[in-house]
């Protein structure tokens, strides 16, 4: 995924939105955090992709299961939700 | 006069054991062969188990320089064959008449992972020589041929999941045909390896506690490994030779969804089954038991019930999915979850579905939750949906 590269300096949220709006063919600022994945049209394999891409740039793991999505409190529903989700991940991976 | 095709010889090689007799009463019984695996960097898997064949030793069967040649699923695959003739009755080469037709999902993982492993990892200039005979995917489909001089078509398909449905369907319209007397068909797959196992963690449909098909509780598949391999006759011939039928195979259907490259769709499984159904002239009231796809995964089992009540209606039979018991076997799932079949056609026991928690109210199905069941059946239905919607199924009766 082109676009996705996570630079350190970037605020966490546009890193998110980031790798959202490459996996929707969407600007970056189209994006708001009340948006659904499911209004970015980004279906199961797209979220597959995301969480990929999640993992590799913040070094990070996220206990998603296809076959239970609410499990363990994870919600990636809206933008916003995601944005949060990769933010708890990342503060519980720092000492 | 359309021939007629029978199965007189079956064997197995998986995770609830390595002959047929060991592999049905496990079924009866219940046992789960789902486990913690064991393999090189464990530690990098977020998916630690699975249902492995436990202690497998090729060195029985197959000699050095046989073992120098073979795959984990080709070993499968040809124990299992050894297993098949061996019941059949059917000694030396087999000619012209006779052929092979196996599936795989993967072919030979094992070997692509370990080479690539000693490559890349480990930094060695060299893999083994004998890595491409190996790797092939069409290995084991020419282990059976040489083995047992089946001079007549041979070859390997390959459709996910479905691989051993479509093969052993596929084999059944060429005894049916004509084409073939007699073939060897089935399946094999062994992709528990870290590089399999990796591959599939990235889909985020396995479970990591366990195989629970229909079971509202369910958190996925668990992958398996293994093989079984059928001797399918014409059943003129076997009777002429005095053969033991162990079933009829009396239809086959085989549909594609066209429409999702992971996602089922009922209409396609729907079709499959009714296909099958209507090859074997069976109507849906025939049908005593299902084998269900059953994977554990929320997409397959939703789909699965709604197509099975698409074409059932109400008074669908019970269905059961062994995968609970011996894991997603992937290409040769259809292969051993057919013994379940045999099972029930031949011994009037129907295998349960384990693990089974709590019902699913999108699941309006009798599943035979955790204990096997006694019950007539003379007709049996099962079922393969793979991934890229391909679908296959094999209708039995009672010999």
């Amino acid at each position: 995924m082109d676009g996705t590269r996570v630079n350190a300096d970037d605020d966490l949220d546009q890193q998110v939105i980031a790798i959202l709006a490459a996996q929707a063919l969407r600007a970056p600022a189209d994006l708001s955090r009340a948006m659904t994945l499911q209004d970015l049209g980004i279906d199961s394999l797209g979220l597959a992709e995301v969480i990929f891409a999640i993992e590799e740039g913040f070094d990070v793991s996220v206990p998603f299961n296809a076959n239970a999505p609410g499990e363990g409190g994870l919600d990636l529903r809206t933008v916003g939700a995601v944005c949060d989700a990769v933010e708890a991940l990342v503060r519980a991976r720092q000492p | 006069m359309t021939r007629r095709v029978v199965i007189t010889g079956a064997g197995t090689v998986n995770p609830l054991a390595a002959d047929v007799p060991g592999t049905l009463a496990a079924m009866a019984a219940g046992r789960v062969a789902i486990g913690p695996l064991e393999m090189p960097d464990l530690d990098r898997l977020s998916i630690r188990i699975g249902a492995a064949v436990q202690g497998w030793d090729g060195s029985v069967h197959l000699g050095r320089q046989e073992l120098a040649l073979m795959d984990r699923a080709v070993q499968f695959a040809v124990d299992s064959a050894r297993q098949a003739v061996a019941q059949a009755g059917l000694e030396g080469p087999q000619g012209e008449r006779a052929g092979v037709i196996l599936g795989t999902g993967a072919g030979g993982q094992t070997t692509q992972d370990d080479s690539y492993r000693a490559f890349y990892g480990e930094g060695k200039s060299r893999v083994h020589p004998f890595t491409v005979p190996r790797l092939m995917p069409n290995a084991a489909a020419a282990h059976l041929a040489m083995r047992h001089g089946l001079k007549g078509p041979a070859f390997t398909v390959s459709s996910a999941c479905a691989s051993a449905n479509h093969a052993m369907g596929l084999a059944f319209q060429m005894v049916r045909s004509g084409a073939a007397d007699v073939m060897l068909t089935g399946a094999a797959d062994a992709t528990l390896s870290p590089g399999g196992i990796k591959a599939w963690e990235g889909l985020r449909v396995l479970s990591q506690d366990g195989c629970r098909p229909f079971c509202a509780t369910r958190k996925g598949l668990v992958l398996g490994e293994g093989a079984a391999v059928f001797v399918f006759e014409d059943r003129a011939r076997a009777l002429a030779r005095g053969a033991r039928v162990l079933a009829e195979v009396a239809g086959f259907g085989m549909t594609s969804d066209a429409s999702d490259i992971v996602l089922p769709d009922p209409d396609g499984a729907a079709r499959a089954m009714r296909a099958a159904l209507a090859d074997a002239v069976l109507s849906p009231g025939a049908v005593d038991y299902i084998n269900a796809h059953g994977t554990g995964t929320a997409a397959n089992d939703r789909s699965e019930a709604r197509a099975i009540g698409m074409v059932f209606g109400e008074g669908a039979p019970p269905v059961s999915s062994t995968k609970a018991m011996h894991g997603h076997l992937l290409g040769a799932s259809g292969a051993v979850e057919l013994l379940a079949c045999l099972m029930a056609l031949q011994e009037g026991v129907i295998a349960p579905t384990m693990g089974w928690r709590q019902a699913d109210p999108d699941i309006a199905l009798d599943v035979i939750p955790n204990e096997a069941r006694r019950a007539r059946v003379d007709a049996a239905l099962s079922n393969a949906f793979a991934f890229g919607g391909m679908n296959a199924c094999l209708a039995l009766i009672r010999a």
